[in-house]
């Protein structure tokens, strides 16, 4: 046992971790320093139990954040009753990720589908791969912060709001990874592989199902991975310039509007949980996936 | 009496324009293989001997002269999935069985499920590959993996067999085996097969016909008669009429390269 995780690089990891959390708890005290509470308290241990406990500090401790993301998720009811009978609770943090991971879902469903149809389009027309490329690689130049608000205000004046909105800033941003692994793994097979096919007088679409496509499978993974995490960001950004009523995105602009920093960060740190959830299901699928097409274990 | 003709090259020329000029690959080539041969053409490597066969196959379009495979177009040959063909590695795909490999021609050409694993255990049997049915490639050694690649040129039943270097990257003992294994099966099966080599011995030992090859142009500068017998083993390998015509094969190898200089 304690071998394999020793193994598992679980010391080193315990280890970094131990010194990110001194470093960030030193860092507490010259953070905060400026604030008024601090102001007249005397001697560096009474320094250090002030900055580490103060209401809306620049930079709060870990211990903080994680009663934060306590108290508004196992700490708050995630039902309430309302005039249409029980719906989610927007003080708790749940529902707010809840409406982000849909968004980011669909978002990543939409992207994802359309980053495979351009790949095949690209790999099999061509005339595409000139004329695409360039605009694909261009899409993905311009800051999607200036472009966000454009789609939602868009979308919105022809009455498409909510969740589409959202997901299209994702599928915007997640297509990209997976048009660029995809045209890769469907041209990885080797010539020797395609000449096989053609001593078959395969189809296309054969030479696609039964080469090209399987052939490509490790590549989609990776490429699933990075689209999830950036579809993410996708959804979390398209709840910023409406001011949405819920999401993370919400979540963060509110407690920037209040000072709440420590809602800030407990919103962050659950991004990245929900983050490092999906590419872990998405690791999950690889694996099972790549055994079933009898990978070297 | 002759057997009727397999493949018949008259005047093949193909030249590869490439950024440095032309590179001639094949020159004035004349060749008729009769069915029922083993032919191998051996040469060292840039004399055509690959370029060759990927022309019979339909991989490469010549520059002039005629070609018929089975008296057919080589095109027209590939459509109607007339040869199997067996490349220098394997290639077999690594997400497949040993069996699904097998059964991938027989796939892309529609034949019902019964009658494809039918016909992958009948040519699994034949390469005496059996119990490796339901194995991945990366579990069976390199000669093995060649015999199923072998298998998989077989399964559909095509009455000739291009062989491009298949043993070349094998070592020497397993070769000998293969080699073996192959005579065997050409005789049991009477297919027509043209084989790439550039070992003496290999083509010695295997051929009805050897085609001695030299490079820049690559051309046919020798035809050597050779057959020992459908039962022969690789100690006849050590006989003075296998010495002999291994000694005119190098012969002619040494003069096409003493022309090149």
């Amino acid at each position: 046992m304690w071998d394999r995780l020793r193994r598992g690089g679980l010391v080193p990891v315990l280890t970094l971790t131990a010194i990110i959390l001194a470093m960030w708890y030193l860092a507490c005290l010259p953070m905060n320093r400026d604030l008024p509470q601090l102001a007249r308290v005397e001697g560096l241990a009474n320094r250090y139990e002030v900055a580490w406990g103060l209401e809306r500090p620049v930079l709060p401790a870990p211990h903080q954040i994680i009663g934060e993301l306590y108290a508004s998720t196992i700490g708050t009811r995630l039902l309430r009753e309302s005039a249409d009978g029980l719906v989610l609770n927007p003080r708790n943090l749940l529902t707010h990720a809840w409406v982000t991971i849909s968004a980011t879902l669909a978002g990543f469903v939409i992207g994802v589908l359309l980053g495979i149809a351009l790949a095949v389009a690209i790999v099999h027309v061509n005339a595409l791969r000139r004329s695409l490329m360039p605009w694909i690689v261009a899409s993905q130049s311009i800051p999607i912060l200036a472009i966000a608000p454009i789609i939602i205000v868009a979308l919105g004046s022809v009455g498409i709001v909510g969740l589409l909105p959202k997901a299209v800033i994702s599928a915007y941003l997640s297509f990209f990874p997976v048009t660029i692994g995809m045209v890769k793994g469907l041209t990885s097979p080797d010539a020797m592989l395609l000449d096989l096919m053609r001593t078959y007088n395969a189809s296309r679409t054969q030479t696609f199902a039964k080469l090209r496509w399987p052939a490509a499978v490790p590549l989609l993974f990776a490429s699933l991975k990075v689209s999830i995490s950036i579809s993410l960001v996708g959804a979390i950004v398209g709840e910023l310039p409406t001011g949405a009523q819920a999401g993370i995105g919400a979540r963060l602009l509110s407690g920037s509007y209040y000072g709440q920093t420590v809602q800030i960060w407990s919103a962050l740190v659950m991004v990245a949980l929900l983050a490092a959830l999906l590419v872990a299901l998405i690791t999950l699928a690889e694996k099972l996936t790549l055994k079933a097409m009898g990978a070297r274990p | 009496m002759r057997a009727p003709t397999a493949i018949d090259i008259r005047n093949l020329s193909l030249t590869f324009q490439t950024g440095d000029g032309p590179v001639y690959a094949l020159a004035d080539a004349n060749l008729t293989i009769a069915k029922g041969e083993f032919v191998s053409f051996i040469g060292p490597s840039g004399c055509g001997k690959t370029t060759l066969l990927r022309v019979i196959a339909d991989l490469e379009q010549p520059t002039s002269g005629s070609i018929t495979v089975n008296g057919l177009a080589p095109r027209d040959a590939r459509l109607k999935r007339q040869y199997g063909y067996v490349f220098q590695a394997p290639a077999l795909y690594p997400w497949r069985t040993v069996e699904a490999n097998v059964m991938l021609p027989l796939e892309v050409f529609g034949l019902p499920k019964a009658e494809r694993r039918e016909r992958a255990r009948k040519h699994l049997d034949l390469v005496r590959l059996s119990g490796f049915a339901n194995k991945y490639p990366w579990q069976l050694s390199g000669g093995m993996q060649q015999r199923v690649s072998i298998a998989r040129a077989l399964s559909f039943e095509p009455e000739l067999l291009l062989m491009d270097e298949p043993f070349g990257a094998l070592d020497e003992i397993v070769r000998d085996q293969l080699n073996e294994q192959l005579v065997k099966l050409w005789s049991q099966t009477r297919k027509t097969i043209v084989f790439v080599t550039h070992s003496i011995p290999e083509a010695v030992f295997l051929s009805s016909r050897i085609v001695v090859m030299s490079p820049r142009p690559g051309r046919i500068i020798d035809v050597i008669d050779c057959d020992f017998g459908a039962e022969r083993t690789l100690d006849i390998r050590e006989s003075p009429e296998f010495l002999k015509v291994a000694h005119r094969v190098r012969e002619g190898l040494r003069a096409g390269h003493s022309y090149d200089e």
